[in-house]
């Protein structure tokens, strides 16, 4: 399976990365050139096999559902580029 | 000053106990070393005044007879760990003045057990790379050069690049590095020094910038396989804020290394003469199998049959848990914002600015195979042939106790040498990959140089939560190899 130029841009903007053309035509070549190295997958017989989601087999923990860490706000803040009464700000999104 | 530098990490623990030398001193030879390392690039942030602090408070707990395994240890710390209230940069543009405000639970376990931190290390950019040269921060320099005239600067390999040649050359007396696919290992190898991935889950994860979940663990780089052991104890243990951390109790490491390896099976897997391996590392491998059937262990032939696919599934899961764990660089809550006309605007601009080539393309090939209709043609299918790879590992193990492999298919190559193609970049990580998919732990232990007198590594793998066998037989190796060659920049001379 083969990439074109307008497939990469879409993939970008569902990435949300800005890419010029000449940097489309660049990821193309090179998305081209991994998904040609990983295509040898498929020589691989995986019927009947289960995919692999946990490498150690332990159970995932269950603890109480209760509030366990959290209320120092102006920590959460402390590296945010924006910010206005105690929230993160962003550009307009509602008009 | 040469004569502190020169110590191994267990060997300035006992001078500090002894009340030979103080951390305070042993810190100052450090901070002099990183001085006159600067060149090579390992560090992105240096903390003397913090060193100073931390060296101080070791000696008065030292005069008490007090103090923790690393008590007053001068080490690095890779640039991965969030650290509170010193600047974390994943070497990433987009993390742009990030000072955390908590700290990773490994590095949190080694300043609780003593350990002095001297600054944060250089790394490929979000630990994507095996050359440290996708750094935002610049390439770093391998403290070795090619023997005959070359005089190439070489990568100290990667993506733990700083911590390898900040060990190597003596600007650290130990480094923590993390490891998806090799980036412990690997320059561990190249830099002629140890480094161990122990098994996933055995280190927690917490407030280390994630790459690719399922297969980040941290682990430490340092200059013999008895220091491992004792970083890794330090590091170790069970913590309730990373739901993959093992709840198990971490073994005396150190109390592993017996030296006796006699009537262990030892497992030579043949799908790792890989073509155009070099005779060199070729001959290494069987010169280590010797070494180990000189101590009393039975070399045994056995076939991982997966093998050659372990790299084209490492590049589907490892871009698809990228894709997703970067998603949260948006420009909101840390680091870099680059202002657009909408939301969306400014997400794209942030993004495209601050991330480089190296991960831009992993996000967007890991983006494509988590997309609707290809997932289970990529994803899907590699998670089925990660479970084939770790059933060979699991079949394998069941006459073998450990494996015997080459760390990586080179040496260190030349700053530029291998950057405008990446699948060859890739391939440095083919012996390394295999085990990290299926969560097994492994060592890097330097065993000879090569023809152009480079370091060349060893790795030895084994079991799940088995990290004592593996320092065992890698301190056997070690023992018989006697490597004792020194790279061409020594801080503090020879």
């Amino acid at each position: 399976m083969s990439l074109d130029k307008a497939t990469v841009a879409k993939i970008a903007h569902l990435a949300r990365i800005k890419t010029d053309d000449a940097q489309l035509d660049a990821m193309v070549a090179d998305l081209n050139t991994i998904l040609g190295f990983v295509e040898q997958l498929s020589e691989v017989n995986t019927d009947n096999v289960e995919p692999l989601a946990s490498v150690t087999g332990h159970g995932l923990p269950l603890r109480a559902d209760v509030v366990t860490d959290g209320a120092y706000p102006e920590r959460v803040l402390a590296n945010a580029p924006d910010r206005a009464h105690g929230y993160y700000a962003v550009p307009k999104v509602v008009e | 000053m040469s004569d502190l530098l020169s110590l191994s990490l267990t060997g300035a623990r006992d001078a500090l106990k002894a009340k030979k030398t103080s951390s305070a001193e042993l810190t100052d030879a450090y901070i002099g070393a990183m001085e006159a390392g600067k060149s090579l690039n390992a560090f992105i942030t240096e903390t003397p005044d913090k060193a100073r602090a931390m060296a101080k408070a070791s000696d008065e707990k030292l005069a008490k007879g007090d103090g923790g395994a690393m008590e007053g240890l001068p080490i690095g710390i890779k640039d991965l760990f969030c650290t509170q209230g010193v600047l974390t940069t994943a070497a990433s543009h987009i993390l742009d003045g990030f000072k955390p405000e908590y700290e990773s639970t490994v590095s949190q376990n080694l300043w609780n057990a003593g350990a002095v931190m001297l600054g944060k290390l250089n790394l490929d950019e979000f630990a994507m790379g095996s050359s440290n040269e996708t750094s935002h921060y610049g390439a770093v320099e391998n403290p070795w050069r090619r023997s005959g005239g070359d005089n190439a600067k070489l990568v100290p390999g990667g993506s733990s690049g700083g911590s390898a040649a900040a060990v190597s050359g003596r600007l650290a007396i130990a480094a923590t590095g993390t490891d998806t696919g090799g980036s412990i290992r690997q320059p561990a190898s190249l830099c002629g020094i140890v480094g161990i991935k122990p098994t996933y889950g055995r280190c927690s994860r917490w407030g280390v910038v994630a790459f690719a979940s399922s297969l980040d663990q941290a682990g430490p780089l340092t200059r013999t396989v008895s220091d491992a052991a004792l970083m890794l104890g330090a590091m170790a243990g069970h913590d309730p804020k990373d739901s993959t951390s093992a709840d198990l109790a971490v073994p005396d490491f150190e109390a592993a290394l017996t030296g006796d390896v006699r009537g262990m099976k030892i497992g030579i897997p043949k799908e790792y003469r890989v073509d155009g391996m070099p005779d060199e590392i070729d001959a290494l491998w069987q010169k280590g199998a010797a070494m180990l059937k000189d101590a009393g262990a039975e070399i045994v032939d056995i076939s991982l049959p997966h093998t050659k696919y372990a790299l084209p599934t490492y590049y589907i899961i490892a871009p698809a848990e990228a894709s997703s764990n970067l998603a949260r660089y948006d420009g909101v809550r840390y680091g870099l914002r680059v202002d657009g006309d909408s939301l969306n605007e400014m997400y794209e601009n942030t993004r495209a600015e601050g991330f480089g080539d190296e991960v831009k393309r992993r996000i967007l090939i890991g983006t494509y195979v988590l997309s609707a209709g290809y997932y289970d043609a990529y994803y899907l299918k590699a998670q089925k042939v990660r479970a084939l790879i770790q059933k060979d590992f699991n079949d394998a193990y069941q006459s073998v106790d450990a494996i015997l492999t080459p760390t990586a298919p080179s040496a260190a190559f030349a700053i530029g040498e291998n950057e405008d193609d990446p699948i060859k970049m890739y391939l440095n990580d083919v012996f390394t990959v295999p085990a990290s998919l299926a969560g097994l732990p492994g060592i890097s232990v330097p065993v000879g140089l090569s023809g152009e007198g480079l370091p060349l590594g060893l790795q030895v793998l084994g079991k799940a939560f088995d990290e004592e066998t593996v320092l065992k037989v890698g301190g056997v190796l070690e023992q018989a190899a006697g490597f004792d060659a020194l790279p061409g920049f020594l801080a503090g001379g020879k």
